[in-house]
């Protein structure tokens, strides 16, 4: 059908909605929500009495607004329940303002600390959230208040945005470059600059010398990773450590993180990317249990 | 004597002949993935012009951020202290260089002998340095050459906050989607470069006069948003690209 | 809590550290700093709590290398002797640079 074929964009993350089967909304008592629009992807969650019922992740258009709106309606969809419902919630994330349905919007470091603590437990002590254009390095305590924070969002390097220059340079899909960095028999020297300007035009040279993409990839992932830990260094590690964010996706980067740190970072079927999401709804019930007080 | 200078820079690589205290030739490659081969280029160009061989050379000095690379050089010598030289042979009257290169910017004061007293350095960031413009530029799709006087044309101020060059691209890409006009990005992103340029200058004094070197000294754009910062008069040696070089041919001579 | 406002790129680390357990929200170091680099804002990090807290104004925590330049001329200073870290006589205010 295309006559014009559109170039592939190799940086794009994809889009997904899950509901929770064994939940029914109908037998709830509070229904809370909470909307993360980050800069790059925008996440709706939406929870029952404190447990997650349905959320969905889709990339932020050019209007937040009207981003939250339809993260919001694909949370939704298919489960019968309609934002007439929901009792509170919580925006936040970089857009967090500009949720037109929300009852308060929370700062994503309060919300991160607080969906970590759901997401991986109450043991969860250092979370480290890698979005698309910040880098987040959060330490909470057993009930996921925050105890010292660290955002770097002035700087591509460290985040999913470098992440997706070199995807696109190489050619690579974003979901692929993870596994792709692993594909090395021994481990490259880190690529040297810090500035994803010129760490670019530095495996533009690489890849002129002859190496293979797998092997520029690694030398990136090995770069970024080392960036993250001395970021991390600022506010210290306690043991039980976690990650969240589009690039806890990204194997080639949490397993080199992982090894230059020396801890294993905690596991969870939920997907990492709502983490903020699910902060905000817990947020969200909170300050409606408040309300009613 | 003859003694050459070397500026191995990030983009481009300049050498420079001096014979008895004035320059007698000189010459400029593109740095490329091989910065020495491209040294020994410049270095041959520079000799022809000046119309001597190698062998005539007494001493060779090099400097910027691939000094190590060309194999002729016999010293080296920091940017600062070649900045510093250089301009202290073209105008003595100088007292603060400010010098952005494509991936550095420098902010230098020297005395009345063309010692340095104190400097500032932005490095390794693309944001404070001539990398910056180059990237916008593409973004906007704009030839590099005539950014800085197609900027000039711009009659609206638009506020830019990305602070990072990889930021800023898609801050042009989403602004040339609300349909501003690309004469006021582009005046914006010579504003927001200016900037943090003119912060760095004031790390060490602004005392006049205030010279600009290097090859972004050759973006009127640029030029018209510092003169605006800073509020004073810029001295742009018309050999502003060489400055360096001349620094490092002025060491070169003054050893022995 | 410790909250790190700032960033680090390239050119090195530049993070001004704000305790905000020690701070009571009285507002000296934004008025002396001469940059208008500091506010007192909404405790977002803790949902129970009642006073404002200091922190770096969103437009400068991505600039604070430039926007702190003045206080820190490049011939020397020490972090003690800079304004919004004398004016806090409860030592909330540290910076990494």
């Amino acid at each position: 059908m295309a006559e014009e074929q559109k170039k592939t964009e190799y940086w794009r993350w994809t889009e997904s909605r899950w509901t929770n089967p064994d939940i029914d909304w109908k037998q709830g008592g509070i229904v809370s929500a909470g909307v993360d629009v980050g800069s790059v992807s925008t996440q709706a969650v939406i929870m029952v009495d404190g447990q997650l019922y349905c959320s969905s992740s889709m990339r932020t258009g050019s209007d937040s607004p009207e981003s939250a709106n339809s993260a919001m309606k694909w949370a939704l969809e298919g489960t019968g329940l309609t934002t007439d419902k929901i009792q509170a919630t919580v925006g936040t994330g970089y857009g967090r303002v500009n949720v037109p349905f929300a009852t308060k919007a929370i700062t994503e470091i309060a919300c991160h600390a607080r969906g970590g603590n759901f997401i991986y437990g109450p043991q969860v002590r250092t979370i480290l959230d890698m979005g698309g254009q910040d880098c987040k390095a959060i330490r909470c305590d057993e009930k996921g208040k925050v105890t010292a924070f660290l955002m770097n969002d002035k700087c591509a390097a460290g985040t999913g945005r470098g992440m997706e220059v070199f995807a696109d340079l190489l050619g690579v899909h974003i979901n692929d470059v993870g596994k792709m960095s692993l594909q090395v028999d021994t481990e490259p020297p880190p690529v040297s600059s810090t500035c994803v300007v010129f760490a670019k035009s530095e495996a533009s040279g690489l890849l002129r010398q002859g190496w293979p993409k797998e092997k520029v990839l690694a030398a990136y992932c090995s770069a970024m990773a080392h960036r993250v830990v001395t970021l991390l260094e600022r506010i210290g590690v306690e043991k039980e450590f976690a990650i969240t964010g589009g690039i806890a996706k990204n194997i080639g980067i949490v397993n080199r993180l992982s090894k230059e740190l020396n801890v294993t970072p905690l596991k969870s079927d939920l997907d990492p990317q709502i983490a903020g999401a699910i902060g905000g709804a817990l947020f969200a019930k909170v300050l409606f249990e408040k309300k009613g007080k | 004597m003859i003694t050459a200078g070397i500026d191995c820079g990030a983009k481009n690589v300049k050498v420079v002949i001096l014979e008895d205290g004035k320059v007698t030739g000189k010459a400029m490659a593109p740095a490329g993935i091989d910065a020495a081969s491209a040294a020994e280029k410049a270095f041959d160009d520079a000799l022809k012009m000046a119309g001597c061989g190698r062998e005539a050379v007494t001493k060779v000095v090099s400097t910027g951020t691939g000094k190590s690379e060309p194999k002729f050089k016999n010293d080296i010598v920091t940017e600062v202290g070649a900045d510093a030289r250089g301009i202290h042979y073209l105008y003595p009257n100088v007292r603060t260089v400010i010098d952005v290169g494509a991936e550095e910017g420098r902010a230098i004061r020297v005395d009345e002998k063309g010692k340095v007293v104190d400097f500032a350095i932005n490095e390794k960031c693309a944001a404070g340095a001539g990398a910056f413009t180059e990237a916008m530029a593409r973004a906007l799709e704009i030839p590099l050459e005539d950014f800085g006087p197609f900027s000039l044309t711009s009659n609206q101020e638009v506020p830019m906050n990305a602070q990072c060059a990889v930021f800023a691209e898609s801050e042009v890409v989403s602004l040339v989607h609300r349909k501003i006009p690309k004469q006021d990005i582009a005046r914006a992103i010579h504003n927001a470069i200016a900037d943090r340029i003119t912060s760095m200058v004031r790390m060490v004094g602004v005392t006049p006069d205030v010279a600009l070197v290097g090859g972004v000294a050759k973006n009127v754009g640029f030029v018209a948003s510092l003169k605006e910062d800073l509020q004073m008069e810029i001295t742009i040696p018309e050999d502003r690209e060489f400055v360096g070089a001349i620094g490092a041919a002025f060491v070169a001579a003054d050893a022995k | 809590m410790k909250a790190n406002y700032g960033y680090k790129d390239g050119s090195g680390d530049f993070f001004i550290t704000v305790d905000t357990d020690k701070c009571t929200g009285c507002g000296d170091c934004a008025k002396t700093c001469p940059a208008g680099v500091l506010e007192l804002v909404d405790n977002g990090y803790d949902i129970d709590a009642e006073t404002p807290i200091a922190a770096v104004k969103k437009e400068h925590s991505k600039k604070i290398k430039y926007s702190c330049a003045p206080c820190k001329p490049a011939a020397g200073y020490t972090t003690a002797g800079l304004p919004c870290v004398k004016a806090c006589t409860a030592g909330v205010i540290d910076h990494s640079w």
